[in-house]
């Protein structure tokens, strides 16, 4: 039988092309932003940058570093993510074995995602007034609490996403040999879910490095680096955002400098979490 | 050896208090929810007891000094800049996920998969300077001049401003900033679809286009709608790269190449000076709420959607 060409082969071809388009798009967006703060960060970053805090007439173009908002940055999101992950593992660990499927579990469920929802300035603000109301001031403790409520839904969520692609006969073993959920949970769970806890631990980091609209009323900005829970502290987004909005092109250098370092942190962050979700998740049955 | 091992007793308490900290824990984000709105309506109440909330939402002035608090030019700021984004990324974000679920070799997921990570993970700020580097440039010089000789009779693509910050680049960059999301979920709601629907549109003779077009998009529908919802919610309260790129006048827009004031710029923006005029942090903390209650909105009806469908798994 000879083939004829018809209008659907035809719409077949169409389709395919304008969804070989549509994947090039990706790709080449993310090509297109990386080359973009590649091409100019790299010429401005320099070892001063990294090394040194603003030196007095740093936002005229004078001399300094940004390692303020390099460390400010790292503190925030460290301990964000350590308060975070403690309120978290058990939320996860127990939202599966004690709620399971209960109309209960589905409502923490739905708030979990809801809460992931909330845009961050609405965190930032929160996280302000709650600051008011107790007497704080912009400080690095304000800010990582802040920081820590944005990262508690993201964590749980991605720890949640492992925990039910489990076995579901390695939990209901576990019971048939007569241990209590509790056991459960914390021995057989815990060892199945370790390479969910790498990969939510590095991805609410990386949320947490790179969010700027939460740590703007809380954290405040600082030259110095931070010493005490109760100072302000400065961080990388921040620092790109104030300085990108500076009169002086030498300045502006330095935010390209900035988003570079900012960057690389959160790509190696990623990448890396793909990596050691790996390598963790080798021992854990399948 | 048997000695340190605990005794039935024990591990029963042990169970029983376990079991009481989950309850407790379990109503930690419910409890965050309500408190979160709780606590900013709070602070907007000032506000509402001097003027109704439709004078509000409807007023267009935007003077705090004389006490005039307009919301409109926001809120409209807010849903232009949405709309844009949300116009441009679905398309290639539907046709790319359908891609991926009905034609891709596993090599193009394996790909594909670290480049949506990556897009997902760069900070907004990262988005923001981007557009300020290259979008705002590109919209300025390049497809401004364009629209407005052959399609400037149109209102929507006029321009009244020589630069380049504008909608359409706060658009463009949000498009990008959503599209892992849009992709990831769509894929997701198609992979739920089963696969005798495939087999038994191809084995009628249909194309693979006429099977997605005809079986698996009506059928996944709901799912792939709210996943557009969701990932609008997320647009609305994009702060960060939306600010750096949209020209923050508060006016009402007529065109997409004019500048907006999107909601939460104007709570980034002002933060600083609230606290020195009367009734100013209230009407900044009541942006916070509106932009909240919207979100909370489409979030939640995306979400109760969206979890129906995945479970069909």
């Amino acid at each position: 039988m000879k083939f004829r060409w018809h209008r659907r082969h035809w719409s077949e071809i169409i389709v395919k092309l304008l969804m070989y388009c549509s994947v090039g798009l990706v790709f080449a967006s993310l090509a297109v932003i990386l080359w973009t703060i590649v091409s100019k960060g790299l010429p401005a970053l320099t070892w001063e940058m990294v090394s040194q805090t603003p030196k007095g007439g740093f936002y005229l173009g004078k001399e300094g570093g940004i390692l303020n908002a390099i460390l400010g940055s790292l503190y925030l999101a460290g301990g964000a993510t350590l308060i975070a992950f403690v309120f978290s593992l058990p939320l996860a660990l127990f939202l599966e074995t004690y709620l399971g499927q209960s109309r209960w579990a589905n409502w923490v469920r739905l708030s979990l995602d809801v809460l992931w929802g909330i845009p961050s300035i609405v965190y930032g603000a929160f996280g302000f007034i709650l600051m008011l109301s107790l007497g704080m001031r912009a400080s690095l403790l304000g800010g990582i609490l802040t920081l820590a409520l944005l990262e508690l839904p993201i964590m749980v969520r991605a720890m949640d996403e492992v925990i039910r692609r489990m076995p579901y006969d390695l939990e209901q073993a576990a019971l048939a040999l007569g241990s209590t959920k509790w056991e459960v949970a914390s021995r057989v769970v815990l060892r199945q879910m370790l390479s969910g806890i790498v990969t939510a631990i590095l991805l609410a980091f990386g949320r947490g490095i790179g969010d700027a609209a939460s740590v703007l009323f809380t954290a405040g900005y600082t030259d110095s680096i931070p010493t005490s829970l109760m100072r302000p502290a400065a961080s990388l987004p921040l620092a790109v955002f104030f300085q990108l909005g500076t009169p002086f092109p030498q300045v502006q250098q330095r935010a390209y400098a900035a988003a570079l370092i900012l960057t690389v942190i959160v790509l190696v962050v990623s990448l890396g979490s793909r990596f050691l979700a790996a390598q963790v998740g080798k021992f854990s049955v399948k | 050896m048997g000695d340190f091992s605990p005794t039935l007793t024990q591990r029963q308490a042990q169970e029983r208090t376990a079991r009481r900290v989950v309850f407790v824990l379990s109503a930690l984000p419910l409890v965050l929810i309500i408190y979160i709105t709780a606590a900013l309506f709070t602070r907007f109440w000032p506000l509402l007891e001097q003027y109704s909330l439709w004078d509000l939402l409807i007023g267009t002035q935007w003077y705090p000094m004389q006490g005039k608090f307009g919301f409109l030019p926001f809120i409209t700021g807010t849903l232009w800049v949405t709309a844009v984004g949300v116009f441009l990324a679905v398309p290639p974000c539907l046709l790319t996920a359908f891609y991926l679920s009905e034609y891709a070799r596993p090599l193009t997921r394996v790909l594909l998969k670290p480049v949506l990570d990556v897009l997902a993970a760069l900070p907004s700020v990262i988005y923001g300077v981007w557009g300020v580097l290259a979008v705002v440039p590109f919209v300025g010089n390049q497809l401004r001049p364009v629209f407005s000789q052959y399609l400037g009779w149109i209102p929507l693509f006029s321009s009244h401003q020589p630069t380049g910050y504008s909608i359409l680049a706060g658009g463009i960059v949000l498009a990008v900033m959503i599209a892992p999301f849009l992709i990831a979920v769509t894929y997701e709601v198609l992979m739920t679809a089963p696969q005798d629907w495939r087999l038994g549109s191809l084995g009628l003779g249909a194309t693979r286009w006429q099977t997605i077009r005809y079986v698996l998009f009506r059928q996944s529908l709901p799912g792939i709608l709210a996943g557009v919802v969701l990932g609008t919610s997320r647009a609305l309260g994009e702060t960060m790269a939306v600010l750096m790129v949209v020209g923050n006048v508060p006016q009402m827009p007529r065109s997409i190449f004019d500048a907006a004031y999107p909601l939460p710029a104007l709570i980034a923006n002002n933060y600083g000076e609230m606290m020195s005029v009367p009734l100013y942090d209230a009407a900044l903390l009541g942006a916070a709420v509106l932009l909240l209650v919207i979100v909370l909105a489409f979030n939640v009806a995306s979400t109760l959607v969206l979890q129906r469908v995945l479970a069909r798994r």
